[in-house]
């Protein structure tokens, strides 16, 4: 049972992991970020039925964070789109050294 | 070093032994030092109240050329500035500088009133005068009170004043003491002396110069450093005076910085001095290293007790010698002292001519059992004396200008004192030191009145000439009286004839010279393989031919300047003028003391003029001992030799100064202006020193200027240094590193995950695969 659940997390975060590495959307890549969180947390849940509670008290942190990310995320994503007209990040090089 | 607890009254606490002199006034010596001291600090600071200070542009661009300012910038800045300012751009030295209430009358009067206006006196004219001057004269007083107390109470040791530790560190410990004896009284005597008149005539002579409380600031603290160098007790704290007139030398040379000349005539001195002090240094290493102390006593025991001819006496010797060859002007060092002769004519007179100069002889006779146990040394000191003494007296023939011909004079009676010393006639030596403090200072004190004369008959007319130029002088005997026979009493002196000073010490010299030639421990002592009686012999001959040149030049000087018809000018001419009493005074004292100055040490075939060889036998108990290991062996000279060396010495004398009158024909002199050049030849060749000054130059200062100019500047500072570390890795390397860093940050939040991603895995990899 764990052994599914742990595959079945491993299979979320790298689905996460890729579509952060080449999608260029900022919603996606959100997405794709949001997903290795819950890969994460199913993780946790997995691993608390051996060791102990402290597993799903972390899911219910992560996932509180996990909406405070995202509204913010989605708040500089917003002002973002208003500033450039796209949420296409390879637009988005302000850093460019 | 701290001075200021000597400043107090504190050297009470003077630890003595119980010392016969302990309880005379001799114990007050301290106070030589301090006075001449606080008379530099007094008119160091009116000094530093009242000069003109150097603006910004200083010095002087207009006469260097190196900062091309515009000439209405510097006027508008002189006028901000001091009216002092104003004669600099005028192309005029800067002689005196107006006081505060003159500003107004300067600038009323128009341009040219800034070079013609009668100078203004300094400020504090009278106060400067009366400390600068008082302070010395003092301490001439304290001297000749322990002088006299150390003729009450005679003791063979010396008295030797401990105030405080100064260097204490590890086996090095070295005190602040003074010691007087019987050498250290003499030229304590002669300095505060001489340097009284000195002091007295410079009231006269710099009365017009606007920077008058600095000259006697520097003129004191000559003083202070002198009586440091005679009488510290040990070689340490005569370091600090060596240094010490080196630094006021140098000071006072450059005094007229202004003029480019003259700040180079100065740091030339200071520089030829540091080769000679490195000898003086190193010397002291040695001593250290070997007698575990710096101390005359301990010292002088410790080289009494090497063998005689000692490697290690013979290097410390000649280091020592070294020092003297810089400080006494010898061959190969004496070019500073020509060039000295930039400074104001008083301080030629008393560092270049009375004092400092003779401080090499001071250390040969001091250190006499160090040189007493190197024969080879000592002989080095009598062919270097020598050859100086005759070298620089043939440059004296043919030089026009009459400080250079005194320059060229006391570099070669230097020679002569070195000969003495270097023969083991220390007490001679020492004895033609205080005759020619006399006799010199008095040449140079009436040169300077002579130039005072000449200076002011030229500025009263506007001329622009050389007033130190014989060829304008001539006839100046109906002008100036007094100074005309003081030194012609001078010149004979110098020159050897009977019953002058100069006479006694210089016949002493020759004579020891000679006597010690055959059978001494000298004679045997071999210089690089040549005897030692065969250098002896020889230096006796280049002294004999030196004294005739002597008489020759002394007497050409006289000529030109007081004899035949005047060549001043016609407007000029009635401008000439005695010296006043302030400057005549130290000559007539001066001349005195020429003439019956060598009543101090009268050689037994004179015997019948009084008690024979006082000064011999005063300084006994401190060069006594190397004297007679030196001159072991040798045979006293009877009567009848002695009567025949003096007889040719003054014959040589009378000679010279017949064969100038007959030769030199002042009446077809011309002035500067109109005269031809020399003949080519010998004549040129000594016009022009030898071009010594140009052999240096060209062996050594251009080597040193081009090399720093094209190896270390040209090729380390601005090839390797600039290149390499500033440009290439202050520079071109941090903008590669920052190019390239650059190219990283692209912007894209997607380059940056991947980079996480990579890095994750690496980390995650290497903690695996550990």
């Amino acid at each position: 049972m764990i052994a599914e659940a742990l595959f079945f997390s491993a299979v979320l975060f790298v689905i996460g992991v890729v579509g952060v590495l080449t999608r260029r959307n900022a919603i996606i890549i959100f997405m794709c970020v949001e997903l290795m969180l819950n890969a994460v947390n199913l993780s946790f849940v997995a691993l608390a039925r051996l060791h102990g509670i402290t597993g799903q008290a972390f899911v219910v942190f992560v996932m509180t964070v996990a909406a405070a990310e995202a509204a913010v995320g989605l708040a500089i994503i917003i002002s973002v789109f208003r500033h450039y007209q796209t949420v296409d990040l390879e637009n988005v090089n302000l850093l460019k050294g | 070093m701290t001075l200021a607890p000597a400043l107090v009254p504190l050297a009470l606490q003077a630890v003595e032994t119980a010392h016969p002199l302990a309880a005379t006034p001799a114990h007050w010596i301290w106070l030589v030092l301090v006075l001449p001291l606080v008379g530099a600090a007094v008119n160091g600071v009116l000094g530093v109240i009242t000069d003109w200070r150097p603006g910004p542009f200083d010095p002087d661009p207009v006469h260097t050329g190196e900062f091309p300012i515009p000439s209405a910038t510097l006027v508008e800045r002189a006028e901000r500035a001091t009216p002092m300012v104003m004669t600099v751009i005028e192309g005029h030295r800067p002689r005196a500088k107006p006081g505060p209430g003159d500003h107004g009358d300067h600038h009323e009067e128009g341009d040219d009133a800034g070079s013609h206006a009668p100078p203004a006196r300094h400020p504090f004219l009278g106060l400067v005068s009366i400390v600068g001057t008082g302070v010395v004269a003092a301490a001439f007083a304290v001297a000749v009170a322990a002088f006299l107390a150390m003729l009450r109470t005679p003791s063979e040791a010396p008295y030797v004043l401990t105030f405080w530790d100064w260097v204490k560190a590890g086996p090095l410990h070295i005190p602040l003491a003074l010691r007087l004896d019987q050498l250290s009284i003499v030229m304590t005597l002669v300095i505060t002396g001489v340097g009284t008149l000195i002091h007295l005539f410079s009231i006269g002579y710099m009365r017009d110069d606007g920077s008058y409380a600095r000259y006697f600031a520097y003129l004191n603290l000559f003083v202070f450093f002198m009586l440091l160098l005679v009488l510290g007790a040990n070689y340490a704290v005569m370091f600090v005076g060596w240094e010490g007139v080196g630094l006021c030398s140098f000071l006072l040379i450059g005094f007229w910085f202004t003029e480019k000349a003259n700040a180079d005539a100065g740091k030339k001195a200071f520089i030829v001095n540091r080769i000679g002090d490195f000898g003086f240094l190193v010397a002291m290493f040695l001593m250290f290293w070997n007698f575990r102390s710096l101390d005359f006593t301990p010292v002088m025991q410790g080289a009494a007790a090497l063998p005689v001819g000692s490697a290690l006496a013979t290097t410390i010797a000649l280091f020592l010698f070294l020092g003297c060859t810089g400080k006494s002007a010898q061959i190969p060092l004496y070019v500073w002292l020509p060039d000295a002769m930039a400074g104001p004519t008083p301080v030629s007179a008393l560092i270049h001519a009375a004092t400092m100069v003779t401080a090499g002889v001071y250390l040969v006779a001091r250190s006499g059992a160090i040189f007493a146990a190197a024969p080879a040394a000592s002989l080095t000191v009598v062919l270097v004396g020598a050859l100086t003494a005759t070298f620089a007296a043939t440059i004296g023939l043919k030089q026009w200008d009459i400080k250079k011909v005194l320059a060229y004079s006391t570099v070669s009676q230097l020679g002569y004192m070195f000969v003495g010393v270097g023969a083991g006639a220390y007490a001679a030596g020492i004895f033609h030191l205080v005759t020619h403090a006399f006799f010199k200072a008095l040449l140079f004190l009436g040169a300077g009145a002579v130039i005072h004369s000449m200076h002011h008959a030229f500025h009263a007319t506007g001329r622009d000439d050389d007033a130190q130029d014989m060829r304008n002088m001539g006839g100046l005997r109906r002008y100036m009286p007094v100074t005309f026979a003081t030194m012609w009493a001078a010149t004979l002196a110098i020159a050897g004839i009977i019953p002058f000073a100069g006479f006694f010490s210089k016949d002493e010299i020759l004579g020891a010279t000679f006597a010690q030639a055959h059978g001494s421990v000298l004679a045997n002592a071999s210089w690089l393989g040549i005897p030692g009686s065969v250098v002896l012999y020889a230096a006796y001959v280049m002294l004999l031919v030196s004294a005739f040149m002597t008489a020759v030049y002394m007497t050409r000087m006289m000529l030109y300047t007081f004899h035949g018809p005047n060549r001043t000018g016609e407007g000029e001419r009635h401008h000439l003028h005695e010296a006043p009493l302030l400057m005549t005074l130290p000559l007539i004292v001066l001349a005195v003391l020429s003439t019956v100055g060598g009543w101090l040490n009268v050689p037994p075939l004179l015997g019948a003029l009084g008690p024979v060889e006082r000064l011999g036998h005063w300084l006994e108990p401190v060069v006594g001992a190397p004297a007679r290991a030196l001159a072991a062996g040798a045979a006293e000279p009877t009567l009848g030799a002695e009567a025949t060396l003096v007889g040719v010495a003054v014959l040589v004398a009378l000679g010279g100064i017949a064969y100038a009158v007959a030769r030199l024909k002042p009446a077809s002199l011309v002035p500067k202006a109109v005269a031809p050049p020399e003949q080519p030849g010998i004549e040129r060749l000594l016009a022009n020193k030898y071009y010594v000054d140009e052999a240096y130059d060209a062996a050594i200062v251009q080597p040193v200027v081009q090399g720093s100019r094209k190896v270390l500047y040209r090729g380390l500072d601005v090839g390797i240094i600039d290149r390499i570390f500033v440009t290439f890795f202050g520079f071109e390397f941090p903008r590669l590193l920052s190019w390239a860093g650059s190219r990283l940050q692209s912007g894209r939040v997607g380059n940056y995950a991947w980079a996480l991603l990579i890095g994750v895995v690496l980390l995650l990899g290497a903690f695996t695969l550990r």
